[in-house]
């Protein structure tokens, strides 16, 4: 373990807002760190609850979930739908004793390349001063 | 009590409108009752009723060899009423072809015992007895949530670590929860494989958030995946931590009102929520 700590962030945005204002902050030359793995999904309705689990179980140090802001969704109401069911999924995964500070939640729109550069660069940020998700990695060495 | 209970069972498989009571029947002495189905009127007195009869016997409506059986009666609490109420509300019963009994309860020694306000059915179809007086009958809870929620993250993640290192993926609590009836479970699915099939602590976790969270909002607290757990896991508690967010954020209570509009699957635009940026 020479080498210095680079945070693994999985972040799941929904193609009609988010991934939008990531391609944004793209075409205008923003930098922004290339930490995170972008994982496009129709609609933040889509995203399982499971899926955040897999990204920890898999090595994520971070995980964003990102879409349309309220009254923006393509779809009308996914965005709606999504967040009732974040607000419960904290409360579980926070009972649970899982580090929140892991999990973040933001709304970006298409037109928002810049706040997308802002919140990875702070994710990240926040993310290296964390470091590595040990708690939830070291469950795979316990009982093998 | 129990000679009206046998009495009406009698009645209802005489008539023909019922094939099947499903009830309770002694076990072994001190221990909680079993489940029972009678389908003749000669084996009612077979059916008995008291503060051990503790299953929540809605759990076997979901199963198809009981829906094969005909049209059922099932004997319900106040509590397991609610768990009709969610399976009625998500199109899982035909209440219209289901008789319920409702019997008046003076408390199963159970944690969830303690306080209780539902001793008497709601919507029963008929109600046997009424409750008495005295304070229900109640157990204790060896964790509670707020003893829980008073440690620090860490600490609560190395409480769960102990109790999910114990568990063996016997899956005993999804098959006695009434309210978890998917024809496949996402537990059994491959592809893709959602949680790990074996009882090993990444795969435990990922089972027991997936099961806790699909009974967000649903779950009615009967806790009978806790009584059914054979490694001792206080499940309940995730149960509870989300009831209480439910009821919090949406001033919804499961089983409670069968109007209400479910969690799940509705939204309103003035949801309120601290943690989007």
């Amino acid at each position: 373990m020479s080498e210095p700590f680079e945070p693994k962030i999985v972040a799941y945005v929904c193609n009609w807002c988010t991934y939008l204002g990531a391609d944004l902050a793209g075409t205008n030359r923003l930098e922004y760190p290339s930490n995170v793995r972008i994982i496009r999904l129709p609609c933040t309705g889509r995203i399982d609850f499971n899926l955040i689990v897999k990204a920890f179980e898999m090595g994520a140090d971070s995980v964003l979930i990102s879409g349309c802001h309220p009254a923006d969704c393509h779809y009308t109401a996914g965005n709606y739908h999504a967040r009732r069911r974040w607000i419960l999924f904290r409360r579980l995964l926070d009972t649970l004793g899982i580090e929140m500070d892991r999990i973040n939640f933001t709304w970006i729109s298409a037109a928002e390349g810049k706040k997308w550069q802002k919140v990875i660069t702070d994710i990240t940020e926040k993310t290296r001063a964390l470091g590595p998700y040990k708690a939830y990695r070291e469950l795979h060495e316990v009982a093998g | 009590m129990i000679e009206q209970l046998r009495e009406t069972c009698r009645r209802l498989l005489d008539e023909g409108s019922v094939q099947v009571i499903i009830g309770y029947g002694d076990s072994l002495p001190g221990k909680p009752a079993r489940p029972l189905f009678i389908r003749k009127s000669e084996d009612v007195d077979q059916l008995t009723w008291g503060p051990h009869c503790l299953p929540n016997l809605t759990a076997y409506l979901k199963r198809k060899e009981v829906k094969a059986l005909g049209n059922a009666a099932v004997i319900v609490k106040g509590c397991d009423e609610k768990a009709l109420v969610v399976l009625t509300k998500e199109s899982q019963v035909d209440r219209a072809s289901l008789h319920v009994i409702g019997m008046a309860c003076d408390g199963v020694c159970a944690p969830k015992c303690a306080g209780c306000k539902m001793r008497t059915p709601r919507f029963a179809d008929e109600v046997i007895g009424t409750p008495s007086d005295a304070e229900p009958k109640a157990g204790t809870r060896p964790v509670t949530l707020e003893d829980l929620m008073a440690k620090t993250p860490a600490e609560r993640w190395d409480f769960w670590k102990g109790e999910f290192a114990r568990c063996v993926k016997c899956y005993a609590c999804r098959q006695v929860c009434p309210l978890c009836y998917c024809e496949r479970c996402i537990a059994d699915k491959n592809r893709p494989q959602e949680i790990l099939t074996s009882a090993s602590l990444t795969g435990n976790f990922a089972w027991h958030i997936a099961r806790a969270f699909h009974l967000a909002a649903r779950c009615v607290e009967c806790g009978e995946c806790t009584r059914a757990c054979p490694a001792g896991i206080p499940l309940a508690l995730l149960n509870r931590a989300l009831a209480e967010q439910t009821e919090e954020s949406f001033g919804y209570q499961p089983g409670m009102d069968p109007d209400a509009e479910p969690v799940f699957g509705s939204w309103k635009a003035t949801d309120k929520e601290t943690f989007i940026r």
